[in-house]
């Protein structure tokens, strides 16, 4: 049984342990600023538990997606708001 | 406390409020409009102007406001939103594409600009709409627009020239006068009932009937969906006088939201959202946009619009009242019609000659015949 997953953010390929979040695996990549207000402002993960909707991004095309509620699968593609 | 005198008052700031208070002012007059707490139909719809043809008063109508409406244009700020993205009515079988070529025909011979797309043009315009589908009727001069921030500007507009806006209950409509919660006695030389669904407490003998309606309003997906879009069955649907129905009818934003509907509820009282309806509505939805079950719905909104037997609002001089005129019943068209609704009326008040006939609209057809 794998220990880790691998996925990619923004194309580039990344490794994480098995279990974790897509937001624990984009704040371990380094990444704060997850998606763009409307005003074109960073924003990023706050509540953790899928309430405050900040940390959406887009995940294998499906935009919008809470990635503090969803675990990481090998091969998901993460693209993070410009 | 002294007291005003207004040529005109206004119950109800919602766009039909907002449109008489900009066409009343800039004619000189000295307005107040009285609002009792920004909730009506304006604030919970889909601002689509939209031009329709279940009637020839309802075509002239709906026509000369959407003129009006482009007319506008461009003194209209951002937030109004304006988005001159035409609708498509789509058609799923041969009747419905019967229909397309029928209307087609009607709004040629009224010199409204339309086009049949046959199923290659409808999915070059709007790829994401399901397979299967035979065609659809566009019709460009359609439009969308942001209607509470429509409203306000309206109102603002108003307060340039000659407004003053009362946020108070009215209690009573008498000759020269209403009565309000707060304030107490405020003097007018006319006063015009605009209160849309609450239009018949303060003119007892009004007769309408709450229908109401819920929308879902999706986070931004920008150019998901390109054109109003509106199932031909939506006609089935807005036309029944049954309880309960429901069609797709899916709005783009200029922000990228969508606002998906639409429903038509008679009988129901409270502003609850009803699940049944909204997971009836959302399935109508996705069996037309099917990708849409994958996107996040963001709030709901309901509310009441103002509906007549007759499908046309109630425009005029109120029977067996000297100073009292009555602007409501638009049902679902308030948007659309709120701008040739405020230029008739006013047309009306200063006696002179309307671009469209008033008749159809005047409102003695709606009234409960005990003084006839």
């Amino acid at each position: 049984m794998p220990e880790s997953v691998q996925l990619k953010i923004n194309g580039v390929p990344v490794r994480v342990p098995l279990g974790s979040t897509v937001a624990a695996a984009v704040l371990l990549a380094g990444h704060s600023a997850f998606r763009r207000s409307v005003s074109g402002e960073g924003r990023g993960p706050l509540c953790c538990m899928g309430i405050c909707f900040e940390c959406r991004l887009t995940i294998d095309g499906q935009q919008h997606v809470r990635s503090c509620q969803l675990l990481c699968r090998e091969g998901m593609e993460i693209t993070l708001g410009e | 406390m002294t007291s005003r005198i207004y040529d005109v008052l206004i119950i109800g700031a919602g766009i039909i409020g907002a449109a008489c208070a900009r066409e009343f002012a800039r004619a000189g007059l000295r307005i107040a409009v009285v609002e009792a707490g920004f909730g009506g139909a304006t604030f919970a719809g889909m601002g689509h102007i939209v031009v329709m043809d279940d009637s020839e008063p309802q075509f002239a109508l709906t026509r000369y406001s959407q003129q009006l409406w482009r007319e506008l244009a461009p003194e209209l700020p951002p937030d109004v939103e304006y988005m001159p993205c035409g609708t498509l009515w789509i058609a799923a079988d041969d009747q419905e594409m019967q229909e397309v070529r029928r209307k087609h025909e009607f709004y040629a011979a009224r010199r409204v600009p339309t086009e049949i797309f046959d199923p290659r043009a409808l999915y070059e315009a709007e790829p994401h709409l399901r397979p299967g589908l035979l065609g659809a009727l566009l019709v460009p001069e359609d439009l969308v627009i942001y209607a509470p921030c429509a409203a306000r500007f309206l109102l603002h507009q108003a307060q340039a020239y000659s407004c003053d806006l009362y946020l108070d209950k009215v209690l009573q409509v008498r000759d020269h006068a209403v009565i309000l919660q707060n304030r107490g006695g405020l003097h007018a030389g006319a006063v015009i009932n605009a209160a849309g669904t609450w239009a018949p407490e303060l003119t007892p003998g009004l007769e309408m009937r709450p229908r109401k309606g819920q929308l879902v309003i999706t986070d931004r997906y920008p150019g998901f969906v390109r054109h109003q879009l509106v199932e031909l069955g939506y006609l089935k649907s807005a036309h029944t006088l049954t309880a309960e129905s429901f069609a797709f009818n899916v709005q783009p934003r200029i922000t990228g939201q969508l606002l998906i509907g639409s429903s038509r509820q008679f009988g129901v009282q409270t502003n609850a959202v009803d699940n049944h309806i909204i997971a009836g509505m959302l399935a109508r939805a996705c069996h037309y946009l099917p990708e849409l079950s994958r996107m996040s719905a963001i709030r709901t909104w309901t509310g009441f619009r103002a509906a007549t037997a007759d499908k046309l609002p109630v425009i005029g001089k109120c029977p067996g009242r000297q100073h009292l005129y009555l602007a409501t019943g638009h049902e679902g068209l308030g948007i659309t019609t709120s701008l040739a609704t405020a230029r008739l009326l006013l047309d009306q008040f200063l006696q002179r000659a309307p671009a469209i006939p008033a008749e159809p609209y005047l409102p003695n057809r709606v009234m409960e015949t005990a003084h006839a």
